[in-house]
């Protein structure tokens, strides 16, 4: 093997000359990984350089081509279907196996449950639930029904159901994406105390900064090849970066470009408020990138989404270019030129088992119509345009959205998002879950829109994001807006006094 | 450069059998081994004549499906088709026995257009009450099946309800017995509905609405079509191919009864999964649905045909067509 010498901890978990290919299509070229006890491994590539296919042959979810697998060095085949869980091998995936209408502690003893005389021990399983949770140091109700807790709760029951099942090897997919920093913060400290009492863990993340602060180890991947194991500690942020991408990576961020000071305002939103979001006003001007920070939870997307005409709204009044759009009519705001990009690409965004040119043109359908009629050729058209224009690289023209990577299907989102040729768009988290190189082009395509005279809003619970795209940050908190930071004070201490009701300043 | 898997493998693919959607090619291969077999059971089945007569009974189902088909593309389910076709065929021969036009040519445009009307108003309820009233389609038009069974029952006071009139009888009679161009009306109108559904379906902004609708609700939303507006006009859609229905079926007996229509929804439904549409929405194959009527048209008569299984049986082969289609479509799902 190629990685460095073991010391110290035994191995537990080893993947040696794995190769895996899916019709015909390599995806893994003779990848080596090992885990040792108690430490925590960073798994780490672009989307599609094949760390979801070896965490999925790590945990049994799919069979390896070629090669083997190692528990605590026997070779042996894992069962299927998350069977491998009675090894001790957990997955904790991104998004969450959980029964919204079952209770905490039902979800926990899902499949095992306990039984005296054939009848459910309800009340040994609430105490041991509560006894996990408390280990945990989580204050989740153990009777709360899953479908009642935010998703940091449900990510911790996850946890607490990895703990339960004396889980020696856990991976985590992406576990950080839906949290706010105090709740990542949390999440790490418990990783940290079960690390240190021996589970192993497998974090696989696109956050640098979080790999940095967390793992033992890094392994990177690039184009289902194994590239570099190495302590994290010898290692910086820049440096991983660079392996995984493969070449230098010049400024992820374009230069800002501020708007002028009298420049036009396109939209207006003032005293917004909604079930949750109270009181809120600001202004876009043409070609400002406004950013919206905040926890999670602190009313961004419903206002948006009030906004736009997804969510009614109780009172206030929108004005695009001047002229106010009605509530809860998104087909007229779309008219007006105002378009909003979901989050939840996969839910909310793109119909998975439509291909392309059906999701590209879908909210535009009526540029592609003459009295009702589709023009094949003129969608067609459009396809082509905005795969050059967006970069959507797949590798079979026919490939349904749902088999396509997060980065392309952020891309093809987008581009369905400005097939309505908005002047004004909003982005809600625009590169969540997607890798460096694909992020690194986003915020190219954002800067261009800027540019070219649009205005957008950025959404982003990733502080970086915001401050390295924004001339203007609006920080929401509970429902109200805590501030509007300009200039030198867009920071992510000042973010954060804002965020965290440290400091509030009322609305320009 | 490569950044994405996908790009560093930009070669286009050869094309390959396994580009063919083994989904929509199946009902097809499915008529094709059951006029073999067929024809293996009996000679006489595979003449023109037999075929041709086939075709033209499975006109009512196959219409209804093709309706059914938006429906279910849309995601929803309409149980109260039988029962509709019975209400509307009663109201329309009361319509034309109440004789309030003398001139039997208009008096039968005046009843096709009343008809047509009806089927519309019928389908427009059963959209109105699952999505306004935000009310389970399955429960929803279980319950109209009910209302429209129970009014047929009532307007025909348990009895038939017949035409009386013989002028008007004689001039709608080619409606059902006639041809056009050697081919008899129904197989006529099959064709030109299922062109037409084919047409909205496939090639039109609410066709393809319909099929985001029924994959998934929230995209559709966030993509800025009114979701209950599409799902409502599937259900109108469905009312006019059950008027179209009434109207061939009307002239071939000239009369109705409680019985009349008595589980269609069942084979309706049949046609259009065997067709190979999606039941859980998002995938509408029209074409695909009148083969699915074919092919339940076709089965009946094989077992006429044949003296293994008594015919008696017919409804109970239907029921296990619809599951034995359910579970090759779902072995079908392509596993690229």
């Amino acid at each position: 093997m190629t990685t460095e010498v073991v010391d110290g901890a035994p191995v537990v978990l080893s993947a040696r000359r794995i190769s895996k290919s899916f019709s015909g299509v390599q995806v893994l070229f003779s990848v080596d990984f090992e885990l040792r006890q108690g430490e925590i491994h960073a798994l780490m590539g672009e989307n599609g350089a094949g760390k979801s296919t070896l965490v999925k042959i790590l945990s049994g979810f799919e069979q390896p081509t070629s090669g083997e697998i190692l528990l605590d060095g026997q070779s042996v085949k894992l069962p299927a279907n998350g069977a491998a869980e009675a090894l001790g091998i957990v997955i904790i995936h991104q998004e969450f196996n959980l029964a919204e209408h079952l209770t905490v502690t039902e979800s926990l003893f899902l499949g095992r449950e306990v039984t005296r005389f054939g009848v459910l021990d309800r009340k040994f399983m609430r105490a041991e639930t509560r006894r996990v949770l408390d280990l945990l140091g989580s204050h989740v109700d153990e009777n709360a029904m899953i479908g009642s807790l935010s998703i940091a709760e449900k990510q911790m029951v996850e946890i607490a159901k990895a703990i339960s099942r004396d889980a020696r090897v856990v991976f985590m997919d992406e576990p950080t994406a839906v949290l706010s920093r105090e709740e990542t913060n949390f999440l790490f400290r418990l990783v940290r105390k079960l690390r240190d009492k021996g589970t192993s863990f497998v974090f696989v993340s696109h956050k640098l900064d979080e790999v940095m602060e967390l793992t033992d180890r890094v392994t990177v991947l690039r184009d289902g090849q194994w590239i570099k194991t190495s302590p994290t500690s010898i290692l910086d942020g820049e440096a991983i970066a660079q392996l995984m991408v493969g070449r230098e990576l010049s400024s992820l961020y374009p230069a800002k470009s501020e708007p002028d000071f009298d420049e036009e305002v396109v939209l207006r939103v003032s005293s917004v408020s909604t079930g949750y979001v109270r009181d809120a006003s600001f202004e876009v001007r043409r070609g400002e990138i406004l950013g919206f920070s905040g926890m999670i939870g602190s009313g961004r997307t419903e206002l948006m989404e009030a906004i736009v005409g997804l969510r009614p709204r109780v009172s206030g009044e929108v004005l695009v270019r001047g002229q106010p759009v009605s509530s809860g009519d998104v087909h007229a705001v779309n008219k007006a030129g105002l378009a909003y990009m979901t989050k939840d690409r996969k839910a909310k965004g793109l119909l998975l088992n439509a291909g392309m040119m059906a999701n590209l043109t879908l909210q535009s359908l009526g540029r592609h119509s003459r009295l009702g009629y589709l023009d094949p050729g003129s969608e067609e058209a459009a396809l082509v345009k905005a795969r050059r224009r967006f970069d959507i690289r797949v590798r079979d023209d026919k490939i349904v959205a749902g088999r396509m990577s997060g980065g392309n299907q952020q891309k093809l989102l987008l581009a369905k998002v400005m097939e309505t040729d908005p002047g004004i768009i909003i982005i809600d988290e625009p590169t969540r879950g997607i890798d460096v190189g694909t992020k690194q082009q986003i915020y190219h395509f954002i800067s261009a829109l800027a540019r070219d005279g649009r205005s957008i809003i950025v959404v982003s619970s990733e502080m970086p994001e915001v401050i390295g795209l924004c001339s203007r940050v609006v920080v929401m908190r509970e429902g109200h807006i805590a501030g509007i930071l300009e200039g030198d004070e867009i920071s992510e201490q000042e973010i954060m006094r804002y965020a965290a009701g440290l400091k509030r300043k009322t609305a320009a | 450069m490569s950044v994405n898997e996908e790009g560093s493998q930009g070669a286009i693919r050869r094309r390959s059998w396994r580009d063919i959607d083994l989904r929509a090619v199946a009902p097809f291969v499915a008529l094709a081994l059951l006029l073999l077999v067929g024809a293996l059971v009996n000679p006489n089945f595979i003449s023109i004549n037999n075929l041709a007569n086939v075709a033209t009974r499975s006109a009512f189902i196959a219409i209804i499906a093709v309706g059914a088909t938006f429906v279910i593309s849309s995601g929803d389910l309409d149980l109260s088709v039988g029962a509709m076709v019975a209400f509307i065929a009663s109201l329309m021969i009361l319509f034309m026995n109440s004789g309030v036009i003398a001139d039997p040519v208009l008096m039968l445009l005046a009843a096709v257009l009343f008809t047509i009307v009806a089927g519309a108003l019928c389908g427009l309820a059963n959209g109105l009450i699952t999505t306004v009233g935000k009310i389970e389609p399955f429960i929803a038009t279980l319950g109209t099946m009910g209302i429209y069974r129970g009014l047929t029952t009532w307007l025909s006071q348990g009895g038939a309800i017949t035409l009386k009139e013989p002028e008007l009888q004689e001039i709608y009679r080619p409606a059902y017995f006639g041809t056009i161009f050697g081919l008899p009306v129904p197989i006529v109108v099959i064709l030109a509905v299922t062109a037409v559904a084919a047409f909205i379906l496939y090639r039109t902004r609410y066709g393809r609405h319909v099929v985001a609708v029924g994959s998934n609700r929230d995209v559709a939303r966030y993509s800025g079509i009114s979701v209950n507006r599409v799902r409502t006009v599937a259900f109108v859609i469905q009312g006019l191919c059950v008027a179209a229905a009434v109207l061939l079926y009307v002239p071939r007996l000239g009369s109705t009864s409680a019985t009349t229509g008595i589980l269609w929804e069942l084979q309706a439904i049949t046609a259009v999964v065997v067709g190979g549409t999606a039941l859980k929405g998002g995938a509408g194959r029209v074409w695909g649905t009148i083969c699915g009527a074919f092919i339940l048209e076709l089965v009946g008569n094989i077992m006429l045909l044949s003296n293994f299984i008594s015919e008696y049986l017919i409804g109970a082969i239907q029921g296990a067509i619809i599951i034995i289609a359910m579970l090759v479509q779902r072995s079908l799902v392509r596993k690229s």
